[in-house]
């Protein structure tokens, strides 16, 4: 008989031990899911069963209702337009925020990482810094200096204010990974004749793939869940969803819907839980590696 | 490494060595202006014009007198500020420790070789890519009395059933642990288990060799080990702390009373609607003190020490 080299761990067989393993964690998943089914099964119930019913149990009628009122007519305060408005709000912010922070990242990162410029890492070094410090010590100035130049309460503005406040952690995420790149293929390139820009287009950021994955993911999920911002920044039109899934829920007028509020927490929930299911292991990459680098 | 002095052929002749680097070198530096514009005009200038405003009479717009200190005497006698500051530190300390060992629980757990792991990692982290309103809107759902837990409870027949922590006064803050814990934890075990996997298998044979039981082994041997991982956990698990706001506004709006407010949401709140600027910079100063205090060194040695390339 020819033996089978055995490959990979050794079956385990259930023991006792190994029934308590997946007894804490299944017990453990149930506490991290139960929010999220509550929010999907009360999203689905008319409100007659959402006040007599059980919270935990499935929709006797389901109905798609309250997902529709969420989407186009529930009432923000004075108007009632639904959370859609806020997801094309922050759709807008989203996609010019998150194009201009990684753009800035990446310049940083190969200006740091590659060229020697004086006072560069005293520069990196408060960045650094300012990315711990709490955002109330900046919002004020910040209010004043945006109104004073006449954008404060505007697209531009926002956009501006994520950028700023993506550049720490956007910055230190390229400038380490550009640091694990070979200098040789700088130093070819030099000999080669290439300037800072030619360089940066032709060599660097073609082999930058998989830090720009990281960077989307995380600016992507960071600034659509941002809330302080937007509130503070992007002014009553342009207001992000986030805001509004808070103006919406705890707004005080009337009996609240609670399936309503729960459709548009799902609404607000989805872009960065699509992310998150399609990124799978690059999520955590990326937040392990853009807040500190261990 | 001057990876500058490199004498390229189709470098420009004429001038002397330090010109010519210094001709090279202006793009990098140009491409660097507005970042260090930004650094200097906002994380420096704001800053430093926060703190300056708390030492004013600023109300609702700001003014450029010098009270001293007044500000900060009127704050820390200021009830609101006070339970501020006790709520974040009875907030902070249970969410860290309460991340860290749930996190190295479900990490370890995890690390058993067991089926589904991708699955449970998923169910443990998703609540980390939504948003702390999300989170709060969810858990203040789940947590009112009327209609939540409570009442789950007591139409099983438990009848005198009480969980009203969400509106009472000395345990709302602990509802906001809770949420919290829900969003962080899975953060925590990512981290730590990916130090788990880096733990060398020799270590876990001669382990077994000697007899050593997998609980004790992980208590005095791994755990120090992924020492690394724990800072880096606890740095952002504390950059979370600080910047606690969303959740509480989502969850409670700092109420039953000011029972769940905390320093964030009071800087906001005098900022931006009590018309209070000198008191609120004040309390912007005081979290910057301690923000600073806490993680100055750590920065210190983490990045600012190892100069240059290799971080």
């Amino acid at each position: 008989m020819s033996t089978v080299v055995p490959q990979g761990r050794r079956p385990q067989h259930l023991t006792i031990g190994r029934i308590g393993v997946y007894a804490f964690l299944v017990t453990a998943a149930l506490f991290f899911l139960l929010p999220l089914w509550i929010m999907v099964v009360t999203s689905l119930k008319p409100m007659e069963e959402i006040r007599l019913g059980n919270i935990l149990a499935l929709p006797s009628a389901m109905t798609f209702e309250a997902w529709a009122k969420a989407w186009s007519s529930a009432c923000t305060g004075l108007e009632c337009n639904g959370i859609s408005v806020g997801f094309w709000n922050s759709m807008r912010i989203l996609i010019p925020s998150v194009i201009l922070s990684i753009m800035a990242g990446a310049i940083n990162g190969y200006a740091l990482s590659f060229w020697r410029v004086k006072g560069a890492n005293l520069m990196f070094g408060v960045l650094l810094l300012g990315a711990f410090i709490p955002y109330q010590v900046f919002l004020y100035p910040l209010v004043r200096i945006f109104s004073l130049s006449g954008i404060y309460n505007s697209l531009t503005c926002i956009v501006l204010v994520h950028v700023i406040f993506g550049l720490p952690t956007m910055t230190l995420l390229f400038r380490n990974y550009y640091a694990g790149l070979p200098i040789e293929l700088f130093k070819a390139a030099r000999i080669d004749g290439g300037g800072f820009w030619s360089i940066f287009f032709r060599v660097i950021l073609p082999m930058s793939t998989p830090i720009l994955v990281v960077a989307t993911i995380l600016q992507v999920t960071g600034i659509w869940n941002d809330f302080i911002f937007g509130l503070t920044f992007a002014g009553r039109e342009n207001l992000p969803m986030t805001v509004q899934l808070n103006n919406i829920v705890n707004s005080t007028q009337g009996e609240r819907a609670y399936n309503v509020d729960m459709a548009a927490t799902m609404l607000a929930a989805l872009v960065p839980l699509v992310v998150y299911f399609v990124s799978g292991r690059w999520f955590v990459r990326g937040i392990a590696a853009g807040a500190v680098k261990g | 490494m001057d990876s500058i002095s490199i004498r390229a052929p189709s470098m420009p002749s004429g001038g002397t060595k330090t010109q010519r680097r210094v001709k090279t070198r202006l793009p990098a530096a140009i491409a660097l202006l507005p970042t260090a514009l930004i650094v200097l005009v906002v994380y420096i200038g704001c800053m430093l014009w926060t703190v300056r405003l708390s030492f004013t009479s600023s109300t609702l717009l700001p003014k450029l007198d010098w009270v001293g200190l007044a500000q900060y005497s009127r704050l820390f006698v200021n009830d609101r500020f006070l339970t501020s500051a006790s709520n974040i530190i009875i907030f902070g300390a249970l969410f860290i420790s309460g991340c860290l060992i749930i996190g190295f629980l479900l990490a370890v757990f995890i690390d058993q070789n067991i089926r589904g792991e991708g699955l449970f990692r998923t169910v443990f982290l998703y609540p980390y890519s939504m948003s702390f309103v999300v989170t709060g809107v969810a858990w203040q759902w789940f947590l009112n009395p009327g209609l939540g837990l409570q009442k789950l409870v007591r139409d099983m027949g438990f009848e005198s059933f009480t969980f009203d922590w969400l509106v009472n006064q000395r345990m709302a803050i602990y509802t906001i642990v809770v949420a919290g814990l829900w969003h962080g934890a899975g953060l925590t075990m990512a981290i730590l288990l990916a130090g788990l996997r880096g733990v060398d298998k020799d270590l876990w044979k001669a382990a077994k060799i000697d007899g050593i039981p997998t609980w004790r082994v992980y208590t005095s041997v791994v755990l120090p080990l992924l020492r690394p991982m724990v800072v880096t956990a606890v740095v952002l698990l504390t950059t979370g702390v600080v910047k606690l706001y969303d959740l509480v506004v989502a969850m409670t709006l700092g109420g039953p009373g000011i029972a769940t407010e905390v320093p964030a949401k009071f800087v906001m709140d005098h900022l931006f609607e009590r018309n209070n600027i000198g008191l609120g910079t004040a309390a912007a100063t005081i979290m910057l003190i301690t923000v600073v205090s806490i993680l100055a060194p750590w920065v210190y040695v983490r990045y600012v020490r190892p100069q240059g390339r290799h971080a």
